[in-house]
């Protein structure tokens, strides 16, 4: 498994979050989240411009095995989508914490974002997971 | 408690993803299952399914029994090691589970039967068979390794005694021989499979599991996972039990009439149902779908038709063809254009002919 960079924030859910330096918030799945779909077959991406709430529905992945809700981990408006997912959802499977990313956020509460989990957290509950 | 294959610790040895399958601990892949679905279509991979119930019947009347037991007919068997896929069935006409068996002599037959099927399928099985003086001997003994692919044969031949080979090359489809394998261990190999490819199912004593399976992977054959084995199976448009039927369903209602064998004066279970069916017909059938846009067909999806709703049995994405594929049990009659909920969405669909894929191509009109 790769290592968890450590700027990243976790929901419970497997998402991770980037507080990027222009304010916005980048949204995908771990890895160990990935690992455990399998190969991914279609993203379903949110809509640019449509509202997402912390902890609720915003995109959905499917891999081979299934459809996984992805979580957004903060509130507020999506401003960017990666369309390469459209042609090449295996990026994900790639590349999780880079050009697998899913889509892009301008919070509304950027309070939301310390109450995810941090590096060590999600790396401790995924150990957990997995025994 | 979770039941282990003679290969578990291979799989896990070799990195595999194990998941629980029916109360075993099996591979669901060891790395891509989609990578593993094309090594199978196009050269050879091979799946551990020895967690499946191998059952040796052994009595003079033995054949009289299969022909009470088995919807489809066991007289059909006529040459030592000839194989035949069939039903068994409740007095209902309901399928209990579907199975392979094979003719070894007048007092001997062999059954493979599934895993997740297989505390109720031995009861059925013993119940059945006292009347008729057979034993029921079920061999925990055997692994069984499935080599699918165009190259499979060529892969297995290579590993077989020479005095083996030309034999086992000239074995035809649902035929199967002993033969001798590395190291002159004993094989049961079966020109059968579960993937829409030529190729061998072997059964082969639990001692010798591993070296077969070692000696297949230096001779090029991929190991592949369960989740492999089920997009493959999909594609070539072969029933899961479980999934496309249960004993709910009448083999009329899950595409399996051609293993029906309605001869003349045989009382097997369940004809007496399955013939009334047949005159009135059923209320259900069982279809083949395919979504031309993005998106997955999944198990349990609605299924919207002009004459009411049905559901997915077994849907995935098919790697072969790149987009989704499903069977979906719907009314019968004219379906016009049919659609699927997935996650409130109305998405179009369309009805064809399976299978999808035979011989590592897409069929037509798919």
């Amino acid at each position: 498994m790769s290592e968890i960079p450590g700027d990243l924030k976790f929901l419970k859910s497997h998402e991770w979050a980037r507080a990027e330096d222009d304010g916005l918030v980048r949204v995908g799945i771990s890895d160990h989240a990935q690992g455990q779909l399998g190969d991914l077959v279609y993203v379903e991406l949110p809509e640019i411009g449509s509202a997402v709430k912390a902890g609720t529905g915003a995109a959905v992945v499917e891999s081979v095995k299934a459809a996984s809700d992805i979580y957004s981990p903060v509130s507020g408006e999506v401003v960017e989508v990666n369309e390469l997912l459209n042609d090449k959802p295996e990026t994900i499977n790639e590349d999780a914490y880079g050009e697998g990313w899913i889509f892009l956020v301008r919070p509304s509460d950027r309070a939301e974002l310390d109450e995810l989990l941090d590096a060590n957290e999600y790396e401790e509950l995924v150990e957990n997971d997995d025994h | 408690m979770t039941e282990k294959t003679v290969l578990n610790a291979t799989h896990r040895a070799l990195g595999a993803r194990m998941v629980d399958f029916g109360g075993w601990d099996m591979p669901i892949n060891y790395g891509s299952q989609i990578e593993e679905h094309h090594a199978v279509r196009r050269d050879a991979g091979m799946f551990d399914v020895s967690h499946m119930t191998v059952i040796d019947l052994h009595g003079a009347r033995t054949r009289e029994f299969l022909r009470h037991l088995l919807a489809n007919s066991v007289d059909k068997l006529k040459v030592t090691g000839k194989a035949l896929y069939s039903c068994m069935l409740n007095e209902q006409g309901g399928v209990i589970d579907d199975l392979i068996v094979y003719f070894f002599d007048e007092a001997h037959f062999r059954l493979v039967v599934n895993a997740s099927t297989r505390v109720k399928d031995l009861a059925w099985i013993e119940r059945q068979a006292q009347a008729f003086g057979v034993e029921v001997k079920e061999r925990p003994d055997f692994a069984m390794i499935a080599v699918q692919g165009p190259g499979a044969r060529a892969k297995v031949l290579g590993l077989l005694h020479e005095v083996d080979r030309a034999r086992i090359e000239k074995l035809g489809k649902f035929a199967a021989a002993a033969a001798q394998g590395p190291h002159g261990m004993p094989l049961f190999v079966a020109r059968t499979g579960y993937t829409g490819e030529d190729g061998f199912e072997i059964i082969v004593p639990n001692e010798h599991a591993v070296a077969l399976w070692e000696a297949l992977a230096t001779s090029g054959v991929a190991p592949a996972g369960l989740g492999a084995r089920d997009t493959l199976r999909l594609e070539a448009g072969m029933n899961l039990y479980g999934q496309d039927m249960d004993e709910t369903v009448s083999p009329w209602e899950a595409n399996l009439g051609w293993t029906i064998a309605l001869d003349e004066g045989r009382a097997f279970i369940g004809r007496a149902a399955l013939e009334q069916q047949k005159a009135t017909g059923v209320p259900r059938v069982m279809v083949g779908l395919v979504l031309d846009d993005k998106g997955v067909l999944r198990h349990g999806q609605k299924v919207l038709t002009a004459n009411g709703e049905g559901e997915i049995l077994s849907g995935s994405f098919a790697p072969t063809l790149n987009k989704a594929v499903a069977f979906a049990r719907i009314p019968a009659g004219v379906a016009g254009d049919v659609r699927v909920d997935i996650r409130g969405r109305e998405v179009p669909v369309r009805l064809v002919k399976y299978p999808f894929v035979r011989d590592g191509k897409p069929c037509e009109g798919i």
